[in-house]
């Protein structure tokens, strides 16, 4: 199993990005040099050549990037966690070998896994942590910027004054900047101090009041990581449709229910957008907790780069299993039958407004 | 008479009553009174909360030592001092280091904005064998933590000898469309591109323009907006990100030696602190020492550029936010 791996399969990860990168060059280059000797021909081109030479016109500086910086970073960095690497005097790989119980020596391709899970007892209660975190987080960052756009979309006096001030956190938000302002105790609401909400919560058990007192300490930092969700659901707000709400206006529909009828249904593939922007952003951001203990064993001598990946590459799947159960939470479900109902009623009173077909419903229903 | 007096008088009351309902609950067309009140203190409640850390920030600044020590000084210095802003410029020896920021920042904003620009209309415009795996390799590359590709690309570069403090391996990925975030760009501009009328573009091929053209000419002036947020955000990132610009321009520079950016020199500033003033007077370190107030007077600094930035992009921001079309469905 190790043989074959180190045999076969790992060398021909590494060459795939460039074998990718060749190919795409090669088959562009072909098409060119087709497209130039019909042109010289003063034949036509087929309209599907054309369009592929100039889309890859356009995406490729993009192409040549993506396979020399990202594709392949991401098979070597694959590569090396199947690896002992060494950096003194070039790059040295080393296959990771182990005794089996006769005591030979054999090939354990993944034995940097094996050893973050036996050594490193951080880890599951580093991620542990961050997974409540997140479940406490995303909830509010997601309504709390939806009411900061309804709100700035309503009509408003001095909406631009505020919009500015909302959108500021985008500028300042990352970097050291909010380090510092954290070490100084800014990240809390000033007005709100901790005794007050730990007296508040007196009766409660333990494990509901820490998260709390938590997210209060913290509520500046998750208040200050939601600009670019508010810019998000702003942009969402914009496209829906007036005439849809006018349409419910019209059948009476309160305000209460236009926003959970219209607005909400509207704003659902927001919604999921938004949740996967702030789990990325909350996953990959450097005030993670992980990143850091990735970053530590990294550049620690005992363990060094080969274990790093290979905690990365777990933290990876894991990241990616929860984006999976957001978007799965999250995603648009089968229309119920009564909401499609309803949205065919929508569609025809907007059809009959245009025609004047509800004036004169209207009408006849005060003669009647 | 005086029943029918009464009847009146009750009808009016029911009237007024009415009238005051209605302006303080609202109709169905008008929001009422109560619940204007309501959303006003709760914008300007947040509105503080969002400015807070700035104010703080701003005002700690400019306070003296014996202010800092005060704690009914809180919010108020009680006599400004320009002291602190002084010896953080010193420290971060910042004329210097913002010239050489800016050029840090600007150029592959530039780039990465133009080249971000083309890839976005590639993917929104034309059909071309492959796109779908390489619309799934931009969605893995903004999912994917950077962590992963860093060592890699680190090694990468060393190899090619690019890590030498200037600006060049920052051009060369902005070029290549891989600059900080670039995926974000890229799916902004493609957002905005697909929105494009396609008519338009079509009928100055027609017309005679090439695809370069009618990409130039018309589809670009139509996304001016997408080209003020993309700016914006680019700007901001090259110039907040610390660990990937310490591994762009190598490790062992410093700003002596090749470029910095005012993020690196931040994160770096106690120490040169201590260094910039006890080589000017070893004698007398107590009085020298570090406190908040310089630290602030710092950071304040560090993000000056931006907020003027800001403040003169903001318009064109928050309008380019109302046309709508910064994500797509």
């Amino acid at each position: 199993m190790g043989n074959w791996l180190y045999e076969k399969v790992l060398p021909l990860l590494s060459n795939l990005p460039w074998v990718l990168l060749i190919g795409v060059c090669a088959g562009f280059v072909a098409a060119l040099v087709y497209a130039i000797v019909r042109t010289v021909q003063k034949k036509t081109l087929r309209r599907s050549v054309r369009e592929s030479l100039w889309g890859y016109f356009f995406i490729f500086p993009w192409v040549v990037g993506i396979c020399i910086f990202f594709l392949s970073g991401v098979a070597d960095s694959l590569l090396y966690s199947f690896y002992n690497l060494k950096l003194e005097g070039g790059l040295q790989l080393a296959p990771l070998t182990g005794t089996d119980e006769l005591g030979n020596t054999v090939y354990a391709p993944f034995a940097n896994y094996v050893a973050v899970f036996n050594k490193e007892l951080n880890y599951p209660v580093t991620l542990a942590n961050f997974a409540v975190s997140l479940v406490l987080q995303l909830p509010i960052i997601i309504s709390f910027s939806l009411i900061i756009a309804l709100m700035l979309n309503g009509k408003i006096k001095g909406r631009g004054v505020f919009r500015t001030i909302f959108f500021l956190p985008v500028i300042i938000a990352t970097g050291p900047v909010m380090s510092k302002l954290t070490a100084q105790g800014v990240s809390s609401v000033p007005m709100v101090s901790q005794n007050t909400i730990t007296s508040i919560l007196a009766g409660m058990p333990e494990f509901i009041v820490t998260p709390i007192t938590d997210l209060f300490s913290q509520l500046i930092l998750i208040l200050w990581n939601s600009g670019i969700q508010i810019l998000i659901f702003l942009a969402g707000l914009q496209k829906v449709p007036s005439t849809l709400y006018e349409a419910a206006k019209i059948d009476g529909a309160s305000g209460w229910e236009t926003f959970w009828k219209i607005t909400l249904p509207t704003l659902r593939s927001m919604i999921l957008l938004n949740s996967i922007y702030t789990v990325v952003t909350l996953a990959t951001g450097s005030t993670n907790p992980i990143i850091d203990l990735i970053y530590n064993a990294t550049y620690a001598v005992t363990k060094g780069y080969s274990y790093g990946a290979a905690m990365t590459w777990m933290y990876t799947v894991i990241v990616a299993v929860l984006l999976l159960i957001t978007f799965l939470l999250i995603r648009e479900k089968k229309e119920k039958k009564s909401n499609a109902v309803w949205r065919r009623d929508v569609e025809s009173a907007r059809r009959g407004m245009q025609s004047g077909k509800v004036r004169k419903l209207l009408e006849r229903g005060k003669h009647a | 008479m005086s029943q029918n007096d009464a009847a009146l008088k009750a009808r009016r009351r029911e009237i007024r009553r009415d009238r005051f309902k209605k302006r303080m609950l609202g109709s169905a067309d008008k929001r009422g009174l109560l619940m204007s009140v309501v959303i006003y203190v709760l914008l300007i409640t947040i509105a503080f909360i969002y400015l807070y850390p700035i104010l703080y920030m701003f005002s700690r600044s400019l306070m003296d030592r014996s202010d800092l020590l005060d704690a009914s000084a809180k919010w108020l210095p009680s006599q400004i001092t320009g002291k602190n802003y002084n010896d953080a410029i010193l420290t971060l020896d910042y004329w210097n280091s913002l010239w050489k920021n800016l050029v840090l920042a600007l150029i592959p904003t530039v780039c990465q904005v133009f080249i971000c620009s083309m890839v976005g209309y590639g993917f929104a415009r034309y059909n071309f064998p492959l796109k779908r795996f390489w619309m799934g390799v931009l969605i893995l590359a903004f999912l994917l933590p950077t962590q992963v590709t860093s060592l890699p690309n680190y090694l990468t570069f060393s190899r090619l000898k690019l890590a030498d403090g200037t600006v060049k391996p920052f051009l060369i990925t902005a070029l290549l469309g891989q600059g900080f975030k670039s995926v974000l760009c890229i799916l902004i501009f493609y957002n905005f591109h697909r929105q494009t009328p396609q008519s338009l573009v079509e009928a100055a091929e027609i017309d005679g323009a090439g695809h370069f053209k009618a990409y130039w000419r018309i589809a670009v002036p139509l996304c001016t907006a997408a080209i003020v947020v993309v700016t914006l955000f680019s700007f901001v990132w090259y110039w907040n990100e610390t660990t990937l610009v310490r591994e762009y321009l190598g490790y062992g520079h410093t700003r002596a030696k090749g470029l910095t950016t005012l993020m690196i020199e931040l994160q770096k500033f106690e120490d040169s602190y201590s260094v910039t003033f006890d080589a000017r007077a070893s004698s007398v370190t107590s009085t020298n020492k570090i406190n908040d107030a310089i630290r602030m007077a710092g950071t304040m600094l560090a993000i000056a550029p931006l907020l003027v930035l800001y403040f003169v992009l903001q318009k064109q921001f928050v309008e380019s936010v109302d046309r709508a079309g910064i994500t797509g469905e």
